[in-house]
């Protein structure tokens, strides 16, 4: 059975559509991955399944109930963690979950082997109330609190936004052993090196899922030619890149620029161009795109679709 | 040689008895991008505080656009411009209302105020946005008009705190162009962020672990130094030294 099953969901609020006639299943015990920035609709698709909103059209089960009609089965047996820290700021550690325990009806002992590797590492503070913790620690104790009930399905909103990036790593473990549990996890994220640690992502911006596939399956689409560049004045060399007819597309991608090129262009002429417009010094090879490189290409072809409509 | 727009000698902060940033010293270059990371929890808002003339040094001393950090905090605040991703626009005030507010409050004059809001939204395409209510922008136009309004009235520095969480890819790479661009300017940048493709973009970056620097160079240095392909690699072999459980 699917852990989550959704078709054709839209939703709007006044006059901003949040939501456009999404459809995808997530497997059970897999971790799908929602990717996209801020206001592409993430926490609205995550409301809805996680029956505190309702969709203006279509419909949605999680573990085979529907998120309208079993909404009461959904909540005793899910975890949910949302974006924004939501946990009783004025009560320890200790006593938040020993809360969360004790309304799903069972005790902190009973699965505390789920949440036994992260709980360790925040049970030096357990006596300290939880608005009093630092942002890495909140989150520890947020997932724990959605665990304690041994959830079916645990839904992650953005957890790591705002995150260092060894904070994020170290959650991202702490996932991959979840899944070995048998947890399946629905966990939406901005951040697109984040995609390839999941089984399989959707991409949304605006409302709309752009695509669906594992990671190595986007990858293994893009169908350009890709090449990164590298040169001593990175600002000029981006410039004259895009002056560049066979260039199709430009970005800068940490210390080189990836580019998309015609067919025609040869590295060999490219260097040529560069070297003839100043710059010295010139690197250019094929590379295998990222999951963001495949993110930039689709929403850029979706924005030139637009504009040309 | 170059003129110096930052610096400080033994900046350290206490609360109680944690100390949260524990005696740095360094220095900005006139017209440098500089990056300041770090792992949450490691001191670098507070030391961004202590350098915007928001919070007083326990020890140490510093100096931003050539004022005193202890002593001249009024004046610091006058010559530097600041943008959080958390705040930056009033949401239920129209763009060009935010605008002239942000222009009227460091004192600008008036007839300034209107050709420059024409001039920046015309430059960012917005034009047509002038009237309309922040709250009702994209998050990516929000943070490009938030950059656009930090230094409107052309700051020797500017300090940006992850001006690109949760941004778009394409929008993110948007925004560095402007600041590329204010570079130009000759406006100084000093910047933090999580994402480390774009502490490649710094010209100079420093690590903070546990309130200290540990680290400061060209990226290409780091790299070096540590011997990584990224500057991922480096923040991660910095980063995991800390000692201190605050985060």
């Amino acid at each position: 059975m699917s852990a989550v099953s959704v078709e054709n969901i839209s939703k709007k609020y006044d006059k901003v559509t949040a939501l456009q006639k999404i459809s995808f299943e997530a497997d059970a015990g897999e971790i799908f991955g929602i990717i996209g920035p801020d206001g592409a609709g993430k926490t609205t698709l995550f409301r809805i399944l996680t029956t505190l909103l309702l969709a203006d059209e279509g419909s949605a089960s999680v573990d085979g109930k529907d998120v309208v009609k079993d909404y009461k089965e959904i909540r005793r047996e899910i975890g949910y963690m949302p974006g924004r820290f939501s946990l009783y700021q004025d009560l320890t550690v200790e006593e938040n979950l020993e809360f969360f325990a004790t309304i799903f009806n069972t005790t902190i002992e009973e699965n505390y082997h789920l949440i036994e590797d992260i709980y360790k590492q925040i049970e030096p503070f357990k006596k300290r109330r939880a608005g009093k913790l630092s942002g890495g620690m909140k989150q520890k104790l947020a997932l724990c609190c959605a665990l304690i009930h041994k959830p079916t399905v645990l839904f992650l909103d953005e957890p790591t936004t705002g995150v260092d990036p060894v904070s994020r790593k170290e959650f991202w473990d702490m996932l991959k052993k979840l899944k070995e549990q048998n947890i399946s996890i629905l966990v939406s994220t901005p951040y697109m090196d984040e995609a390839s640690l999941c089984d399989r992502i959707a991409f949304i911006q605006n409302g709309r899922f752009l695509k669906i596939d594992t990671p190595s399956g986007i990858i293994s689409q893009f169908g350009e030619k890709l090449w990164a560049v590298e040169g001593n004045d990175m600002y000029k060399l981006l410039l004259d890149l895009r002056n560049n007819g066979h260039v199709k597309s430009s970005f800068t991608f940490g210390d080189n620029i990836h580019i998309t090129v015609d067919d025609s262009l040869t590295i060999e002429e490219l260097k040529k161009y560069l070297t003839d417009t100043g710059h010295t010094n010139i690197e250019v090879h094929p590379i295998v795109p990222t999951i963001e490189d495949c993110f930039m290409q689709i929403t850029e072809n979706k924005e030139n679709e637009r504009n040309s409509n | 040689m170059n003129e110096i727009v930052i610096k400080t000698n033994n900046l350290t902060k206490k609360f109680g008895n944690f100390t949260a940033v524990d005696n740095i010293t360094f220095e900005v270059d006139k017209g440098e991008i500089f990056g300041f990371l770090g792992a949450n929890g490691a001191g670098k808002t507070t030391a961004m505080r202590m350098l915007c003339g928001l919070s007083h040094p326990t020890s140490g001393s510093g100096e931003v656009a050539g004022f005193d950090i202890s002593k001249d905090q009024e004046k610091i605040k006058a010559n530097i411009g600041y943008m959080s991703q958390k705040f930056s626009l009033y949401d239920d005030l129209t763009v060009g209302e935010n605008m002239r507010l942000f222009g009227g409050i460091y004192g600008m004059k008036k007839s300034d105020i209107k050709t420059k809001t024409d001039r920046i939204l015309n430059e960012l395409g917005f034009s047509a946005e002038k009237n309309t209510l922040v709250r009702e922008l994209p998050l990516g136009w929000k943070q490009k008009l938030a950059f656009s309004v930090s230094i409107f009235h052309s700051p020797k520095i500017v300090f940006l705190d992850e001006p690109t969480g949760g941004v778009d890819p394409i929008t993110r790479r948007q925004f560095w162009e402007m600041i590329y661009e204010a570079v130009n300017d000759d406006i100084t940048v000093f910047v933090t962020t999580h994402y480390m493709d774009e502490a490649e973009y710094c010209d100079r970056v420093s690590i903070m672990v546990d309130g200290r620097i540990e680290a400061l160079d060209t990226p290409k240095e780091l790299k070096r130094q540590t011997n990584s392909q990224n500057m991922d690699e480096v923040f991660q072999k910095f980063a995991r030294t800390a000692t201190r459980s605050a985060d």
